[in-house]
């Protein structure tokens, strides 16, 4: 087999960790930019320093504790189930910071008008904060998106077969100089995957822009 | 509370862990960042070749992950013959990648100097190399400030990757204490504290920094 088919055996599963725990971060992001934002202090206390742990802690900690040190106590995930939950909970915690930027640069003159015209508290923020809220963050969303694509490659560590994982196995049955084509390939991978997400964030960016003005 | 008892065990061994783990972080910060002013400087030159060499040694540097660029330098190298030891493949590794990312860094603190500086420069008789290390670079880097620190936090975390290459840091020996006890639960969870124990305090340190810039410009 040519080193390029088999790196190209790990980008689906490079894929679902990614966009799996995309989908985790950016639904469970919102309650924790929601409560960054609370009006009473110890939510919003002990949601920042919920916030600024999960940050603080590299991931690789968190999938060796999801898949290594949880297999003690009982609790047995697959890799990759290990791989979507570590990288969901970082992304959630990074999500949740790029949404409370978001949130703060409507300005008080929106909220005020809404509740002034009747408006729920959920229809306000469904209907006039968070659509808002998402122009400003959407690019920052889309750069958080590329980092995480190449921050699943973390999960290669324990033993999730994505891109990296491919990559090692191909070469170590490939001891002589064709074994460095794979890390190679694998590198070329992670940009090229980035490529589409990079032009759909800035149309989607241009487009919104457009919505605006 | 018997898990007290086991971490003040591991603990020692963990914080010499600790210690090449900053200094891995130190290394990278301390190269990679003059470098990535460097490269700033050259993908911004009018120079075909330098801007060539600039913009392909930072989009490598950011677009492929850490541990591929680390994997590559340490696997794959001596397949050709080059072969580091493992904590200088780390560092090599690591500088790449902390000074592609400081290098946008640097490039977008340059950019937001208004041009009226450098025209104002201009009438007033400076030459270019005291227009940019005088008037330019003091202000760039001013903004350039809380968005390297928060890459130096990242650089902190990041070095737990020198774990794949068998690098005895924290992460590392964090793995050899669980694989010795068997209690990886407790030692990766105290693995995570010391880790949030830097980073956490740091990252409040680059907060304070970040509102204290934008007060003064305001």
């Amino acid at each position: 087999m040519d080193p390029v088919t088999a790196v190209l055996r790990g980008v689906p599963m490079t894929l679902y960790l990614t966009f799996g725990a995309f989908v985790i971060g950016a639904i469970g992001g919102v309650p924790l930019a929601l409560a960054l934002r609370s009006g009473t202090w110890p939510v919003r206390a002990i949601s920042r320093l919920v916030v600024d742990f999960v940050r603080g802690v590299p991931i690789i900690v968190w999938l060796f504790v999801l898949k290594f040190g949880l297999a003690g106590e009982g609790i047995r995930f697959t890799p990759l189930t290990a791989g979507v939950i570590g990288l969901g909970l970082v992304s959630a915690a990074y999500l949740a910071e790029i949404y409370r930027g978001g949130l703060q640069t409507v300005p008080i003159g929106q909220l005020e008008a809404a509740n002034a015209l009747g408006l729920s508290r959920s229809v306000t923020f469904r209907r006039v904060i968070a659509p808002q809220a998402f122009r400003i963050v959407s690019p920052s969303v889309a750069t958080y998106l590329m980092g995480l694509l190449k921050d699943s490659s973390i999960a290669s560590t324990i033993i999730v077969g994505e891109i990296v994982f491919q990559a090692q196995s191909y070469a170590r049955q490939h001891p002589t100089a064709v074994g460095i084509i794979p890390y190679v390939v694998a590198g070329l991978f992670y940009i090229v995957l980035s490529i589409p997400v990079a032009y759909f964030s800035r149309k989607l960016d241009r487009r919104m822009r457009e919505e605006i003005y | 509370m018997d898990f007290l008892h086991n971490w003040a065990e591991y603990l020692p061994e963990m914080l010499s862990g600790l210690k090449l783990s900053m200094l891995i972080a130190a290394v990278s910060i301390v190269v990679g960042y003059p470098i990535g002013l460097g490269l700033s400087l050259m993908t911004a030159s009018k120079n075909l070749v330098a801007r060539a060499i600039g913009l392909a040694v930072v989009e490598i540097g950011r677009g492929a992950p850490a541990l591929v660029i680390l994997y590559l330098i340490y696997y794959g190298l001596p397949k050709f013959g080059i072969s580091f030891e493992s904590l200088t493949a780390a560092y090599i590794g690591l500088t790449w990648n902390a000074a592609a990312y400081a290098s946008e860094m640097f490039r977008a603190g340059l950019q937001s100097v208004p041009r009226g500086q450098i025209e104002a420069s201009q009438a007033l008789g400076l030459h270019p190399w005291p227009i940019f290390y005088r008037v330019r670079l003091p202000q760039g880097l001013r903004s350039a400030v809380p968005g390297l620190m928060g890459l130096a936090i990242q650089m902190f975390q990041g070095t737990s990757l020198a774990y794949g290459i068998a690098v005895p840091e924290l992460m590392k020996t964090s793995y050899s204490i669980g694989s010795r006890t068997f209690n990886y639960l407790e030692v990766f969870i105290l693995a995570g504290l010391v880790y949030a124990c830097i980073s956490m305090p740091a990252t409040w340190i680059t907060v304070y920094f970040e509102r204290r810039i934008h007060r003064r410009y305001a």
